[in-house]
């Protein structure tokens, strides 16, 4: 491995040490012109985080902003606000098709990061195993392709492969003999089959990590473990899982955060129905604001999300510091 | 562990030998999952070489008996496949190629200058990554249309330009460098900009490329923004024309649609093929770094 090829893995404090080292370069250097190369320095940074910190406040920081104070409006875009108070908080917990929609959320991130995990680390466990380098290499682009395609036309192709009547799992199932299925068209289907074509494409991210976490482990703690006559599920539930604890923190964090945000599997496959069944929280801001035009009650959903994210997250790392090992 | 002690005196062998079975097994059943995940991409490629008339057909053949291009003439009937990938591409390649530069240089500053306020700053740049876009939409939207910006291809570029993701990334791929290089121009007297620019920056390629292409391939197959900001067709990118297809279902062919889909996934497929290595870095280190 060559230092400038490979994305570093230093941690944060790295930079300590080296900030102090500073005074310790040849004293000319520094004392020639300090007051001069400091403000120099000073310049270029303020130059170069410029674009990244300029877009991140008006695009992120005020809309976030925006979103808090817009929730407590009654606004429709035509006539100008009126203050509603805690009106719109007060309507969304009301209204069941949002209340369904939260429900329906937290099952759908549930079940589908506990699956998604699941067949992801499952996956790269069998891979790791002794094969030809081709046949690994040729596995490894197989899990990860369906990353690379668009949620939005995949779903489009899934909604063929689930039809009821002409598609091709129906077919498939029933050369087994199993009736066909309602799988979009009925409630509790209408969710897995949304679960399914999600954790479809999205396994495959959780996968290059788990792959990448593994290469990590170094070779002498499976030998020594298997010297002390460790074996198969016992090896990996005492030994590799602890020590990818690290990868499954990310990989479960990142998979919560995008399955809480989850729009086109279910806008495309089944518009949110059979009634509500499969109406998730965006598909919800979506419909408030850009359909119905009532931007407060939208972004009073938005601001619920946004606290259910960084409650589920937060919540996380707290449990995370019981089961999580670092080398 | 007290467990395991026994087993250490068994004899190594029965073990050696059970194992050798599994191997096999292991690849039939990654071969299978394999086919599970390529299968829906195969059948929609051989559905979209089928005649309108055969595209529902069960048994589906998998390598078509009379292939044809009829459906892809159909898309291009429909809807305007040129202008909608002319609209991709540009959208994408800006924000690839915007990304790629702010990303660098903020990597660069949070890496390898000292300035007032960096960790604070530093620790916004992240905290944003937690942000959901849909949560920011609505006044993102507004403050869009304040700037004359809605239904423009600009008013999807430029948001999209700042990279908390990317310059994470770079700022990590920048500490990973030598601290000499810097040094040792610095000695030979040197500046913080031709530092960055004659040691650092031409260093810095291979990362740059992890963040273009992880940008490719997100905001070629984005949805959900385009949906919302562009409003006239002409402005549309490929996924919202794609979804526009649907509507010839009703009139009794899918090879119409799949057509479309396959149009739209030929570049999402090749930067697969040229970048499979940048974006496989980019996205497994994101689990390493942290």
């Amino acid at each position: 491995m060559t230092n400038t090829q490979v994305p570093n893995t230093q941690d944060p404090n790295a930079q300590v040490p080296a900030v102090r080292s500073r005074p310790a370069t040849p004293p000319p250097a520094v004392a020639v012109r300090p007051s001069v190369r400091d403000r120099g320095t000073r310049l270029l940074a303020a130059l170069f985080l410029a674009p990244t910190v300029v877009g991140i406040v008006v695009f992120t920081v005020v809309p976030i902003i925006g979103s808090l104070v817009l929730s407590l409006f009654h606004w429709n875009v035509i006539d100008p606000p009126r203050f509603a108070g805690g009106a719109n908080y007060r309507t969304t917990f009301t209204d069941s098709t949002v209340l369904v929609s939260f429900r329906n959320t937290l099952l759908f991130m549930v079940l589908a990061v506990a699956l998604q995990l699941l067949i992801a680390l499952s996956l790269a466990l069998a891979l790791n195993a002794r094969m030809p380098v081709w046949l690994r290499s040729l596995f490894r682009s197989a899990f990860f392709f369906p990353l690379v395609l668009s949620a939005a036309s995949i779903s489009v192709v899934m909604k063929y492969l689930f039809n009821q009547d002409f598609g091709v799992v129906n077919w498939l199932i029933g050369l087994v003999g199993v009736a066909p299925v309602p799988w979009l068209t009925s409630e509790h289907a209408a969710m897995a089959t949304v679960i399914l074509v999600y954790v479809w494409q999205q396994f495959g991210f959780s996968f290059l990590l788990f792959v990448g976490g593994l290469n990590n482990i170094p070779k002498e703690i499976h030998e020594a473990a298997a010297l002390d006559g460790a074996t198969g599920l016992r090896k990996h539930l005492g030994i590799t899982l602890p020590l990818l604890s690290p990868t499954l923190l990310v990989a479960s964090v990142v998979g919560i955060i995008n399955a809480l945000q989850v729009f086109e599997q279910p806008y495309v496959l089944t518009d949110g129905g059979p009634g509500d069944a499969t109406r998730t929280v965006v598909m919800v801001i979506y419909e408030r604001a850009f359909e119905q035009l009532d931007f407060g009650e939208a972004s009073a959903v938005g601001v619920l999300l946004f606290a259910l994210i960084m409650a589920v997250t937060a919540l996380q790392f707290r449990l995370s510091r019981r089961f999580v090992h670092y080398q | 562990m007290s467990q395991a002690t026994p087993t250490l005196k068994a004899s190594p062998t029965p073990r050696r030998a059970r194992h050798s079975l599994t191997p096999w097994a292991r690849i039939a059943a990654l071969t299978v999952c394999a086919l599970l995940t390529l299968g829906p991409v195969i059948w929609t490629v051989s559905t979209s070489l089928r005649t309108p008339a055969q595209s529902f057909d069960l048994p589906p053949q998998i390598i078509p008996t009379h292939p044809t291009a009829e459906a892809y003439r159909g898309v291009f009937d429909q809807i305007d496949v040129w202008l909608l990938a002319l609209n991709s591409t540009l959208v994408t390649a800006l924000i690839a190629v915007g990304q790629m530069i702010t990303a660098g240089l903020a990597g660069y500053a949070f890496a390898r200058l000292e300035f007032r306020f960096k960790k604070p700053l530093f620790g916004l740049v992240l905290a944003t990554m937690m942000v959901p876009l849909q949560v920011t939409i609505v006044p993102v939207f507004l403050v869009l249309k304040s700037m004359g910006l809605t239904d423009t291809l600009l008013g999807l570029i430029i948001p999209a330009f700042p990279t908390a993701f990317g310059t994470f990334l770079m700022r990590q791929y920048f500490l990973g460098m030598p601290k000499d290089l810097g040094e040792a121009a610095m000695l030979d007297g040197a500046g913080p900009w031709r530092i960055f620019r004659s040691v650092y920056a031409p260093l810095a390629a291979p990362g740059l490329a992890i963040v273009g292409v992880l940008a490719f391939n997100y905001h070629w197959n984005e949805f959900f923004r385009p949906l919302i900001l562009e409003t006239s067709s002409q402005n549309y990118t490929l996924p919202l024309g794609l979804v526009s297809l649907q509507g010839n279902l009703g009139t009794g062919s899918i090879s119409v649609v799949l057509a479309g889909v396959v149009l739209s996934m030929l570049p999402a497929v090749a930067v697969f093929v040229v970048g499979q290595r940048p974006l496989r870095e980019g996205i497994t280190s994101a689990g390493v770094n942290r």
